[in-house]
Formats: structure tokens, C-alpha cells, sequence
């Protein structure tokens, strides 16, 4: 353990965390109080720098992060309204990310708390997705079984208590959020694809196309995606070969569909044999409002509650840092000095 | 004025305590471990053998660029979050100023640092002593190897080097350099922080201070997707 004031080591209630989260292209820094109360959430988002790309560029989004990081965490203790002094603990995102990016973060995360002497809290990127609910939802505590979407990642979590975690699927190929992007670019939506594709669908009819739901024989509730994607590529090609006029709008909301059944239809079975009644979401995918209506009506029809974060809290943010960081902190968790990025970091590994 | 150093720009990483004109404590690594997991544990033991309240730091001095650029933000972030904490202000030391501080009382010569750059080119800079004043005579700039020894051979004084482009680009150098010349020992030809210190503390006086906000590194080099980009006619917009 690192030597910091052992005043706050074994407080459980008034904990204050400032968080910092830089696994990729948003520089995001904030105080939560308790793991449930966001006292101040700052983001500065990278994502028009990187838009001319087609994706993030992880250099460019690195720079970024050392130019903007003292900013954003100075704005999230003005907005909170309180002082270095006053914060209990340093809560830093080390993985998984864009290594470069995630150093930042570290680096900076770990001078402050040498520095002040405060206790330093390692967080995982995905546990603090799926904390996000822990925000939303004040009274949600564990068992639950969460759905974790994103541009990176695509697994279904069982959140067996605070902290720990158990993978029951996981993608086989492309993140959920990957195929969204490749389909955008395809359609010529540009990035970021998930939103674009959401906006899109509206205007299109799920059912135009019968894309293909991929099922793994020997996992049913691992995903693979990258089937789907492309036979939304050949279908384009082929229509192109034909001189036919794609409907763009049907493209985006087949696809979508096709993505949506098989997240919701994983989520649903698993949480059917696993016997659990609480279902949530996290990520950015999380924020897709077809996935966000068509898991909460099944979760409805199959006696189950659903919890789903605002769309805030579902893209990359530091309060979800705060609220993991704040269980992993009352346990004792402590990381030292040699705290580096992992950018490959497993679920629960800690 | 006590100021703290670290230079983490190449495979160094090197912190150190200077007041004045003495050497307090300095660490210097140069092995293969990440920065990232070598650099604050190294300040810590410093700062614990020497019993340093940080409190009482003046000024956080930190090797600035160029260098390995994950490397650079290494330094940086962790020198941006000490000055946060503690409130106190950066400076920026040009890195090859740095390197070239290690040097000194060598009358009429010039230091020439060359550090790797890969794709063929070193950065480097020519740096020379009036009287005790340090001298920026080719301010740290990004070229190929044989475009500095040139600039060293026309300007026709003897020339230090060191650096760790010496052992990459040396038989190019024995090949090209027509003036007179030398290659600094071990324990004077890496970045080593207790020069990074020497060197901030020149620019402490000048005045050249900035926020633990404002500092950035200097990369004197876009990110290759930014390139790749201007050589379609286009530019990186915010």
C-alpha cells in the first residue's frame, strides 16, 4: 500500500473519488461521492478531430489527452466544488484502451496521488461501463447480468457483487460497435456509426433485408458479428452489380435489427438459465434506441427489470471510473506506483 | 530555488533533486521496463533518501521533447500531475538542451547530441558555452544524419557528441566529419536529469515558466496519420 492519509483508509460512506478516464478518445475527469452521487462529470470529446480518419487515430487522440487532461480535471473540482484536499482517493481507467491514451490518464492520475497522498484505484474500462448503472440507479446492487456494448467490445457480464465479475459471452470476431461503424462507413455515414445508423433505421423498415443472426454451435451466448457485416457488404455489392438503387434507410435499420435480436436474444436466455431477474446495459451501444426498446420489452414479457444508464453515462465517461473505483476503494484496493496501462486488460482480472 | 527533474524522452528515465548548484539525488535507469512503470517509483525513492517534502519543490523541470513521443507523455503527464497537486510551475527543457548540458568547460567546442529518430534521421542541435552562458547555436530540429555533420563540419569547431544516435549513425559520422571530434563517455552521454535541472534552472531565470495546464511536449514531428493526411492537400481540423 501506498503511503497516504490513513485518515480516509477506512471511511465507507462520504468517500469522494476523482476519476480520470482517457482509454480513447475522450479526456473525461469526475467527482463522485459514494459511487452513486456524480458531483460533477467533465468530458471534452475528441470525436470531429477524428472524424476525417474514418475512426480514432491513437496517436492524434493521445496528444490530445496531455493537452486537455489538467483543463478537464480542474473543471470537474470547480464543478463539484471541492478542493484537492477534500477528495478521498485517485481513480484511474488502466485498462483496456488505446495504450498511449491510457498512459496518459495513468500518468497523470499517478503523480496527483503521490503527490497529494492519496490512495490510487486502478479501474477497469468495462467494470466502469457497467457501474454506469450504479449511477443511474441508486438501488441496484448485485446480482445482475449486464449487457456490455461498444465500439471495442461486445460481452455479457454477470455482476456477481461489487467488483466481481464473470464473463458468460463474449464476441468472436468484430464488437458489436465495430460492425455499426464498418456498415456506416459502407452506406457512406461516416463516423462515429453507431448514432448515424440509430438516426438512419428510423426511416428505414427492419425488415426490408433478412440479414443473417449468427449462432455459435458450442457458445450460444458468444456473439460474431463480422457474418453479418459482410453480407451487408455483398448485399451492396450486389446491388451495385445490378444497378439497383439501395435503400440506404432499410440497409441501416435491417442491420440494425439484425444486431439488436441477437444482443437481446442472447441477453435473455442467459439470464433465463443463470435464474437472474436483473438485467442492465452499458456502453456506448447501450445509448442504440432500438436495443434500448426492444430489450426492455423483453425484458417485460420475461419478468425481468431492466436498467439502462442515460445516454451520458453509457459513452465513455469518468463518473462510471468514480463508481467502480468507489467499491474497489471500500474493499481495500490500492495500486502502487508502478501502475501501468494494460491495454488488454481481462474482466476481474484484478 | 530546489528543483525537480525528469527526463523519460528515450530509454533513459532519470529524476532529479537540484538546489542551486548542488546535486541533491539523482536516479538513472536505463534499461528496458516502461517508463510508466519506472519513472514515479524512482522519484519516490529519491524523494524518501533524501527525506524531500515536495511541498518545498520550486519548480517541476521536465525534458520536454523530442523524444520517444509515449515516452514524452510519460513525463509530462506525470510532471503536469505534480504541478497540479502541488501548485507549482513547469518548465520546458528542449531536450537536446538537456543532453547538451551535460557538458561543460569545453572552451571553443561544440556539443552536438544526436538522439535516434528512425526513418533515417536524428534529432539533434548544436549547442556551444559563451563563457559560462549556454549557447542555442542550431536550435533541436528533426534531420537526416548527414545534413548535422555538414552543419558541424562548415561550422568548423571541434565537436562533442553524444546521444543515442552515436552508436547507430557512428560510422557515418567517422566517414563524413572532417572537423575534429569526440564522443562523450557513458557517464555523460545519455539524458540524465541532473543536466535537465542545470539547464531549466537557466531557463527559471529567463523568466520561460509555464502552468502545469498550459506545458505540453514538442514532438518537432506531426503523428504519421496527420502527414498522410497534408500529403492528400488536407489538414487536421479541431
Amino acid at each position: 500500500m501506498n503511503d497516504t492519509d490513513m485518515t480516509t483508509e477506512n471511511k465507507k460512506t462520504g468517500i469522494r473519488l476523482l476519476a480520470i478516464e482517457t482509454s480513447c478518445d475522450e479526456t473525461a475527469a469526475a467527482v463522485v461521492e459514494d459511487g452513486r452521487h456524480v458531483l460533477s462529470n467533465i468530458i471534452y470529446t475528441q470525436i470531429k478531430l477524428h472524424t476525417v480518419f474514418g475512426g480514432v487515430v491513437p496517436e492524434i487522440a493521445s496528444r490530445k489527452h496531455i493537452e486537455k487532461i489538467n483543463l478537464v480535471i480542474e473543471a470537474a473540482l470547480k464543478e463539484a466544488g471541492v478542493t484537492l484536499d477534500e477528495i478521498d482517493g485517485i481513480a484511474v481507467t488502466y485498462g483496456p484502451g488505446l495504450v498511449g491514451a491510457l498512459l496518459v490518464g495513468v500518468a497523470e492520475a499517478k503523480a496527483i496521488a503521490y503527490a497529494a497522498h492519496k490512495p490510487l484505484i486502478g479501474v477497469h474500462h468495462i467494470e466502469g461501463h457497467i457501474s454506469a448503472n450504479y449511477i443511474e440507479y441508486k438501488d441496484l446492487e448485485p446480482p445482475f447480468l449486464c449487457l456490455v456494448a461498444s465500439g471495442g467490445h461486445s460481452h455479457l457480464v454477470l455482476v456477481k457483487d461489487y467488483g466481481v465479475y464473470e464473463i458468460i459471452g463474449r464476441t468472436r470476431d468484430d464488437a458489436a460497435g465495430e460492425a455499426f461503424d464498418k456498415v456506416a462507413r459502407a452506406i457512406g455515414l461516416g463516423y462515429p456509426g453507431g448514432p448515424k445508423v440509430d438516426k438512419l433505421a428510423r426511416e428505414g423498415n427492419p425488415h426490408a433485408i433478412e440479414f443473417p443472426r449468427a449462432k455459435i454451435a458450442d457458445a450460444p451466448d458468444d456473439f460474431s458479428f463480422s457474418g453479418l457485416k459482410s453480407a451487408v457488404l455483398n448485399y451492396l455489392n450486389q446491388c451495385q452489380m445490378k444497378g439497383e438503387i439501395v435503400n440506404k434507410a432499410d440497409v441501416a435499420a435491417s442491420f440494425q435489427q439484425a444486431v439488436v435480436d441477437v444482443l437481446t436474444d442472447h441477453t435473455i436466455q442467459a439470464a433465463d438459465r443463470l435464474g437472474i431477474d436483473k438485467v442492465a446495459i452499458a456502453g456506448g451501444v447501450a445509448s442504440n434506441s432500438t436495443l434500448r426498446g426492444q430489450l426492455e420489452k423483453a425484458c417485460l414479457e420475461n419478468g425481468k427489470t431492466f436498467y439502462h444508464p442515460a445516454p451520458d453515462l453509457c459513452t465513455d465517461n469518468a463518473a462510471m471510473i468514480g463508481a467502480a473505483g468507489y467499491y474497489e476503494f471500500i474493499k481495500g484496493v490500492r495500486d502502487g506506483w508502478d501502475l501501468n496501462a494494460v491495454p488488454n486488460l481481462k474482466i476481474g482480472s484484478r | 530555488m530546489r528543483v525537480l527533474a525528469m527526463d523519460s524522452s528515450g530509454l533513459v528515465a532519470s529524476v532529479a533533486i537540484v538546489e542551486d548548484d548542488t546535486l541533491i539525488a539523482e536516479y538513472t535507469v536505463n534499461y528496458k521496463k516502461t517508463h510508466s512503470q519506472t519513472l514515479l517509483p524512482m522519484l519516490d525513492e529519491v524523494v524518501k533518501m533524501i527525506g524531500q517534502d515536495l511541498s518545498e519543490i520550486d519548480v517541476i523541470a521536465v525534458a520536454a521533447g523530442p523524444g520517444s513521443f509515449t515516452g514524452l507523455r510519460i513525463g509530462s503527464a506525470t510532471a503536469k500531475g505534480l504541478g497540479f497537486a502541488l501548485d507549482k510551475p513547469l518548465v520546458s527543457v528542449p531536450t537536446l538542451e538537456g543532453l547538451a548540458a551535460n557538458l561543460y568547460g569545453i572552451g571553443d567546442a561544440v556539443v552536438c547530441p544526436m538522439m535516434d529518430a528512425r526513418r533515417k534521421q536524428v534529432y539533434t542541435g548544436i549547442y556551444g558555452y559563451e563563457g559560462e552562458e549556454f549557447q542555442v547555436i542550431l536550435p533541436q530540429t528533426a534531420c537526416p544524419v548527414e545534413e548535422i555533420i555538414e552543419k558541424c563540419n562548415e561550422l568548423g569547431r571541434k565537436v562533442i557528441l553524444l546521444g543515442d544516435g552515436i552508436p547507430v549513425y557512428r560510422e557515418m559520422i567517422e566517414k563524413r566529419m572532417t572537423v575534429e571530434h569526440c564522443y562523450a563517455p557513458a557517464h555523460l552521454n545519455r539524458q540524465r536529469a541532473g543536466a535537465v535541472a542545470k539547464r531549466a534552472m537557466d531557463l527559471i531565470r529567463e523568466g520561460r515558466t509555464e502552468t502545469a495546464a498550459d506545458h505540453v511536449p514538442v514532438y518537432l514531428r506531426k503523428s504519421q496519420a496527420e502527414r498522410e493526411l497534408e500529403a492528400k492537400g488536407r489538414k487536421l481540423e479541431e
